[in-house]
């Protein structure tokens, strides 16, 4: 049973590059606990919230990931340079993006605290582009993934990217994180 | 069997096989797993939900729970956040679970690790803090994890892990009186980058790093994740025995690792630490290098002392030593990383004084042994910026928002320049103040 789907579409909010966990989720906001699904959604509400203004919504700048009092933003879609989530091991990261409705980061590539955790909870899917999607894409596109294949479609500029295949990480997205991997593959009783 | 770094032989042994490879997945077994109160919770709860209300966890012995960075506030979020780990401590009958308000009550984690003797050479630590890699510096594989791993090493004791690549850095020459630990992993981050060791392991090795003391080897892997680092590493020598055998007071047997001779390195760099200038990090980024000679005088309006990376004895011998005899010229912050660190700048003496007075006769804010100010934290936390201010420290993170307010500016340095950054209210070359 896979967990991921195999189409996903939405609009895209775009960030440069070393977009550290600190602009994800500010350590003030660390306080509430995710284990709690009340306290969960508010890291939504928090979610980018100390990204720079003019790095907010590339190229333009300046676009609110969502406004101040919404919990969750109108993105499905995250389109970043390099390094994306590097910084502290807060899981709150993957679970801030996640409670604001993002379902797939696109980055070049990722620090690995992040990657882990976004995989091995579950809460996003990361990919990775050889090209330099954040200079391509804009804020604000429609955008159609298509996972099977790695295929990203801009459906506003109708411009098709490839992404990097799942490699390794893929039986544990499916699986749905580390837990349900950890079963099938015999680490963990049923 | 072909050659293997220190991390990777590290990695095989917990992998019970004789060999691995750099990218290689492996389920390793975990020795010491380590929380705190900002990820605590949340592994507990990860825990609790997939193992069942009623499980155990799988090693009490081996579980380290050690709260240290939202502690001396009236935020009721953050305090709720310490009772959990205290309940859970007590349910799950963990002997080290390190207190607010008692007598066992710590600090910073990374410091209070080594201090309470739960790193030991060959071991693998992990823990939901990214400087976890700190405890690289006694020759063990340490790294950070979020809470859904540790939550599974919580009730498993294992985790799958990739098999990094080790980078060598060999620091040839003496460490000159004016240079520390910090300037030279800032010197290392500004070469090859936030992400140039991104999924790596980073061995440090040569003359200038077995000179060090344990403190300022930790200094040398605490920043590691600041590049990208899946971990830092020195090999064990005298110095790692002496310091790990004082403070074992559990009696753990360990057994040393080393790097086999013709070990395979991706990349290898030598420095002359000998010819190296203070150096420091520009904001936004812990890899916007400059030596301080480029940016002298560029006007602070704060100081601040303390953290994993910059809030020990060595860090504070090394402050006392050029604040001694001076005024603080802008709000000066000093916060030892733990009770330990904290109970040394009380005793310790230089020219007649204690640390301690040395800081308070210059001026400065004495803050309680704690993360504080390193990561912001709730608006009531010592030493935070609330004001889009500029400020010079000894911590290892200055991305935008880390200490406080998100238009703050945050320079990276050693405790050295920050003390005289302090006295002159602006970036200062450590030499002007070193007879």
């Amino acid at each position: 049973m896979s967990k991921i789907p195999n189409e996903i579409t939405g609009k895209v909010y775009v960030l440069g590059d070393n977009v550290d966990t600190d602009q994800i989720i500010p350590a003030e906001y660390l306080t509430f606990n995710p284990a709690i699904p009340e306290e969960y959604k508010q890291f939504g509400k928090y979610a980018l919230s100390s990204v720079p203004p003019a790095q907010s919504g590339l190229p333009k700048g300046n676009i609110p990931f969502h406004t101040d009092d919404e919990f969750v933003s109108p993105y499905t879609f995250i389109v970043a340079g390099k390094n994306f989530g590097c910084g502290s091991s807060r899981e709150h990261a993957p679970v801030a993006l996640d409670a604001a409705g993002i379902k797939v980061v696109i980055a070049e590539f990722y620090a690995r605290i992040f990657f882990r955790n976004s995989v091995n909870g579950g809460y996003l899917v990361p990919f990775e582009c050889s090209e330099r999607l954040c200079d391509k894409v804009c804020t604000g596109d429609e955008l159609k993934l298509d996972v099977l294949n790695c295929k990203l479609h801009n459906l506003t500029t109708k411009e098709i990217y490839p992404l990097n295949p799942l490699g390794e990480i893929a039986p544990i997205l499916n699986a749905g994180g580390i837990f349900a991997y950890a079963k099938q593959v015999g680490m963990l009783k049923s | 069997m072909p050659a293997m770094t220190l991390t990777e032989k590290i990695l095989a042994k917990h992998a019970k096989t004789d060999f691995v490879e750099p990218g290689q997945n492996i389920w390793i077994d975990v020795d010491i797993l380590m929380t705190h109160d900002v990820c605590g919770p949340g592994t507990i709860g990860v825990f609790k939900k997939h193992f069942g209300k009623a499980a155990k966890v799988w090693d009490p012995k081996k579980i380290v729970i050690i709260p240290d960075h939202y502690i001396f506030t009236a935020d009721k979020m953050a305090n709720r956040n310490v009772d959990v780990l205290r309940e859970f401590s007590k349910e799950q009958n963990l002997p080290y679970y390190y207190d607010v308000g008692t007598e066992s009550y710590k600090g910073v984690c990374h410091i209070a690790l080594p201090e309470e003797g739960h790193t030991r050479p060959g071991e693998v630590l992990l823990g939901t803090d990214s400087h976890t890699c700190t405890a690289g510096a006694f020759g063990e594989f340490a790294t950070g994890i979020g809470n859904t791993d540790a939550g599974f090493v919580m009730g498993t004791g294992n985790l799958w892990l990739k098999v990094p690549p080790t980078m060598r850095f060999i620091f040839e020459g003496t460490l000159p009186p004016y240079l520390m630990a910090k300037d030279l992993i800032l010197a290392v981050i500004g070469d090859i980058g936030c992400d140039g060791a991104t999924y790596k392991a980073m061995e440090f090795d040569g003359p200038g790093v077995f000179a060090l003391n344990m403190e300022e080897r930790m200094t040398l892997c605490n920043m590691v994740i600041e590049a990208g680092g899946k971990n830092g590493v020195i090999a064990p020598d005298k110095v790692t025995l002496d310091f790990i055998d004082s403070k074992n007071k559990h009696k753990v047997p360990y057994t040393p690792v080393y790097t086999d001779p013709g070990a395979k390195f991706i990349y290898e760099k030598v420095y002359d630490i000998s010819k190296l200038q203070p150096v420091v990090a520009k904001p936004h980024s812990p890899d916007n290098k400059a030596f301080v000679s480029e940016v002298k005088g560029t006007k602070l309006d704060r100081a601040y002392i303390g953290s994993c990376t910059g809030g020990k004895m060595t860090d504070f011998r090394a402050a006392a030593k050029i604040m001694h005899g001076h005024t603080v010229k802008i709000d000066t912050f000093v916060v030892p990383a733990t009770t330990e660190v904290a109970r040394g700048l009380k005793s310790e003496k230089m020219h007649g004084k204690t640390l301690e007075q040395i800081f308070l006769d210059a001026g400065a804010k004495m803050g309680e042994a704690s993360c504080a100010a390193c990561l912001g934290g709730p608006s009531d936390t010592f030493g935070r910026l609330n004001q889009a201010i500029r400020c010079i420290s000894t911590t290892n993170r200055n991305f935008p928002g880390r200490m406080g307010h998100k238009e703050a500016e945050v320079f990276l340095a050693s405790p050295l320049t920050v003390a005289a950054s302090a006295i002159t209210g602006m970036i200062t070359d450590p030499r002007e103040y070193l007879a």
